[in-house]
């Protein structure tokens, strides 16, 4: 019988399982921390000058250390929009496992499979994010935020990073192969682009400026811009709150309905 | 006796293709039972309904007294697995499988560890136990699914094709181990096309064709459901031929070959009078030999299948 505490201990073994992977198969980890560095350095070092100068209110001489602070929010944002790929490629090549049909026979709890995929990986991308985030401390981001607003920015990335993570284990549960899983959540890494992360919204043509603000991406980016660099808040942290919400919601009830729908072939 | 599985009107289909078409089976706990079949006739359907892997259309299936519609986790806690492609973790080694199945049966630390060791043991998989899988051969591979399944101790055993595309050593490893298991008491549910594996293992034997069970018995029952028992005589010419047929009476006679089958159970007793009434009228036998029906025979008249090749 499942019993609560057996969901918990369930979830846990499935968390570990699938850390082993990553440690195992650390090429999609690597990869999910090495992009965003890599677009960091290239962003700051090679666009980030003539970028920056474009900032409203920055000195032509500014550019470069504008821009850094600027980007980062976005940067952070894309880092975890980019883990969906990795994670549905990881589940979609899971669910083509037998172990998952022997999972299914046995008396664990349904979510336990889907809870350890989550939580390993949320932990690996609360690590890319640190990663990330050190490389622009290194590279001279300083950001301004209170002990408080740093532990309210912690907190809002790793709950995007649940609902990010949820949606791309639904989007590998219903992926029909491998290479669908890992090119889907593609398009995902194009929404923070589509919005304030890289450049203000202001200096966006019609209908595309309309996209950009009302996208969930915007609201989120600039709660951790508000957090990090003292930006005004307004309504972006409750739509932040709420996007996370709606998102990770889809995504959990996405993923149990085809986990459990989806039956072995033969 | 109780009956450790039970199903009654059994009917699957996917679309317009019946896959299974009203399955009555009852296999007596602590029992060994194979589901034998050509490809495609609907074993491993069978082994999805009752690992409750698969909702069956109608009718109703119990295993081990658990409804595996209403009651799947009670069916879940009494059963193991072993299904046709290797259900292990291919990122994991063996130790850290045999681990993870018993952590998912929430055995305690200490019993986790005795048991993981005790089956890395028991399989012979102890040296390559700290090895990724991908180093495993398919039958340390299949020895290996096979320990994962007996982690929880389970009560009944599915095992669908367990030695299918393994050589013919591993495939005799495989024997001995699924021996073991009924000599503690487990009720094993196999599915084979192999008719040497059914009668070498089973104690009773179903045969499904076309999701129907054609025939159920133990080994014994089926191979009399045919005729097929019989011995052959070839006679160095015609004359002689002749005057054996007229002497033995009822004997179907091939001209071309000499040779003439003589109805038999193949015992000791009826071979001798055959050759004592031959000797009698002293007549010359060139050759003899014995054929006594076997599950192949059963197969073949059952099913009106010419797998032979695939089967044998």
């Amino acid at each position: 019988m499942t019993t609560a505490t057996h969901v918990v201990a369930d979830s846990v073994t499935m968390t570990r399982r699938t850390l082993l992977h990553m440690l195992r198969y650390p090429a999609l980890s690597v990869f999910g921390i090495g992009v965003p560095v890599i677009a960091l350095l290239l962003l700051v070092f090679v666009f980030g000058g003539t970028l920056g100068a474009g900032l409203p209110g920055v000195d032509a001489g500014g550019g470069r250390e504008a821009y850094l602070a600027y980007v980062i929010p976005g940067l952070l944002v894309l880092t975890v929009a980019g883990s969906a790929g990795t994670t549905a490629t990881m589940v979609a090549m899971d669910m083509k496992e037998g172990i998952v049909a022997r999972f299914r026979s046995m008396a664990i709890s349904r979510a336990a499979v889907l809870n350890g995929h989550v939580l390993g990986n949320t932990v690996t991308q609360v690590i890319a994010v640190a990663i990330v985030l050190g490389v622009a401390v290194l590279i001279g981001f300083r950001p301004t935020a209170t002990p408080l607003e740093w532990l309210a920015a912690i907190g809002l990335i790793v709950l995007v990073i649940v609902a990010i993570v949820w949606l791309g284990v639904a989007m590998g549960t219903a992926a029909t192969s491998v290479e669908s899983a890992s090119n889907v959540p593609l398009l995902l890494v194009l929404l923070p682009m589509l919005g304030s992360g890289f450049v203000p919204t202001a200096s966006m043509p019609g209908p595309l400026r309309v996209f950009a603000e009302w996208q969930p991406f915007t609201p989120i980016i600039e709660a951790i811009r508000s957090l990090l660099l003292g930006t005004p808040m307004g309504a972006n942290g409750w739509l932040a709150l709420g996007w996370c919400a709606v998102i990770a919601g889809a995504g959990y009830l996405w993923a149990l309905a085809l986990y459990n729908r989806k039956s072995v072939t033969g | 006796m109780t009956a450790a599985i039970k199903t009654v009107g059994l009917r699957k289909a996917y679309g317009k293709k019946t896959v299974l078409d009203g399955v009555d089976l009852t296999v007596p706990a602590g029992s060994v039972f194979a589901l034998l079949g050509p490809n495609g006739a609907g074993k491993t359907t069978i082994v999805n309904i009752l690992s409750t892997l698969l909702v069956p259309d109608s009718g109703t299936a119990e295993v081990d007294g658990h409804d595996v519609v209403t009651d799947a986790d009670g069916v879940r806690g009494a059963i193991g697995l072993t299904g046709q492609f290797a259900a292990v973790d291919g990122l994991l080694s063996g130790q850290e499988n045999l681990a993870l199945m018993a952590r998912l049966r929430h055995l305690p630390p200490t019993a986790a560890a005795e048991r993981v060791q005790g089956l890395l043991d028991q399989f012979e998989l102890q040296d390559a136990a700290r090895k990724p899988l991908a180093t495993y051969s398919g039958g340390m591979k299949r020895r290996l699914d096979l320990a994962m399944t007996l982690v929880g101790d389970p009560r009944v055993i599915f095992l669908d094709e367990p030695t299918t595309g393994l050589d013919p050593r591993s495939r005799h490893t495989m024997w001995q181990i699924i021996r073991d298991l009924v000599a503690g008491g487990t009720t094993i549910f196999l599915t084979t096309q192999y008719l040497d594996e059914a009668d070498e293992l089973a104690d009773r034997v179903a045969v499904l064709d076309q999701g129907r069970i054609v025939a159920e018995g133990t080994p014994e029952e089926l191979k009399k459901l045919v005729p097929g028992g019989h011995i052959r005589l070839q006679f160095p010419d015609t004359a002689s031929l002749d005057a054996a047929a007229g002497l033995l009476g009822e004997t179907s006679r091939d001209e071309d070959a000499l040779t003439l089958e003589v109805p038999s159970d193949g015992g000791v007793g009826s071979l001798r009078a055959v050759l004592d009434r031959l000797d009698e009228a002293s007549l010359t036998v060139d050759d003899l030999s014995i054929h006594t029906p076997d599950l192949d025979d059963v197969f073949f008249a059952l099913t009106g299948s010419d797998t032979k090749e695939n089967a044998s």
